[in-house]
């Protein structure tokens, strides 16, 4: 009867063998798009590389669902750029353009006026009650690049989450039971 | 090997490759455009210019804007943002960049343009130093493409002057 047993147990310890294989693969797919994300973090030295256009403030130039590559340097501000900023008490960043600047002469500190292209006036309506102005600390980065469309995906994603527990559980069970 | 979703998996892959190639493509394809933009601001009048309560000096100014921006449009030119900054500096400020008007234009038919407008925003300065100042019209521009880098460039005219006086 030892053969019995002997064959039992190889095939056992084959699925095991494959079951872990694609536990790793699996593994490997998250980490190597982590990779991606901190290594764009590093290349770019903005917190966050890409962001997702939420509202239409900046049509015709962005509209909700566009992509906008983001980058952050030790350059100073300008007027003209469109800078991402994120204003305390406002949980979601905003992508607007600036118009204003006053830089100091000692410190080099920089006074930052925005406004939305499509918005009638500037933004101090969206700025903390009382503020004025943006300062550097404000600023996440400011946009070098541009991709359409690409955004729906996650802006499809975060309202309907259904969509992305449907389509997670797919792809689990794609890696899980596939065969090569 | 050849079931369905390998052949899907293969197709997508492949098509999302292409697309991310041609589109690399159109957005290195606008470095080889080299513009050639005129333009020339004149300021027409100074319609008022006063202390405000709070101590900031403020201006109101006519000015008559002209520029030929077609140069820019390429085949990825989704539109151009141009504006006209006033920049100057002061004591207390090594830079100050105040815009006075801008504009999109959607097309290269509309890219050589000619206007005739008040300041569109509000020309405050930090402080009140602007009486006799001397300042840059700038004009500058931000090219947004339909996809990929977005450039950006400007014309600096020098030579403006605001009164001594309050008026």
């Amino acid at each position: 009867m030892g053969w019995i047993g002997d064959s039992v147990e190889s095939i056992r310890s084959l699925q095991i063998r494959h079951l872990l294989t694609q536990i790793i693969s699996l593994g490997m797919i998250v980490t190597s798009a982590l990779i991606i994300w901190k290594g764009l973090m590093c290349i770019t030295g903005s917190e966050s590389p890409v962001v997702v256009v939420l509202s239409g403030s900046m049509e015709p130039g962005f509209k909700r669902g566009d992509i906008l590559f983001l980058h952050m340097n030790k350059d100073p501000i300008r007027a003209g750029e469109i800078v991402v900023f994120h204003v305390d008490g406002r949980e979601i960043p905003i992508v607007h353009r600036v118009i204003k600047v006053h830089e100091r002469q000692d410190t080099g500190e920089v006074d930052i006026l925005t406004k939305g292209d499509n918005n009638f006036g500037d933004d101090r309506l969206l700025y903390a009650h009382g503020q004025l102005w943006l300062q550097q600390h404000h600023i996440m980065g400011r946009a070098v690049g541009f991709l359409p469309y690409v955004g729906w995906v996650t802006i499809i994603m975060t309202e309907k989450p259904i969509i992305k527990y449907l389509l997670i559980g797919a792809l689990g069970l794609l890696v899980i039971t596939s065969k090569d | 090997m050849h079931s369905f979703g390998y052949r899907a998996n293969a197709l997508v892959t492949f098509a999302v490759t292409i697309l991310a190639v041609m589109c690399s493509l159109a957005s290195l394809s606008d470095n080889f455009n080299v513009p050639t933009p005129t333009a020339d601001v004149k300021v027409l009048n100074i319609n008022w210019f006063q202390k405000q309560p709070n101590g900031n000096d403020e201006v109101s100014l006519t000015l008559n804007i002209s520029a030929d921006l077609s140069s820019m449009f390429t085949w990825n030119t989704k539109q151009v943002f141009v504006f006209v900054a006033a920049e100057y500096e002061t004591a207390q400020n090594a830079l100050n960049q105040v815009s006075l008007w801008d504009g999109i234009i959607p097309s290269k038919e509309h890219a050589k343009f000619w206007i005739h407008t008040t300041n569109k925003y509000r020309f405050i300065d930090q402080g009140s130093n602007l009486r006799g100042k001397d300042f840059n019209l700038t004009l500058h521009w931000h090219v947004m493409p339909k996809t990929g880098k977005m450039f950006a460039d400007k014309i600096v005219m020098t030579g403006y002057r605001l009164p001594e006086e309050y008026r």
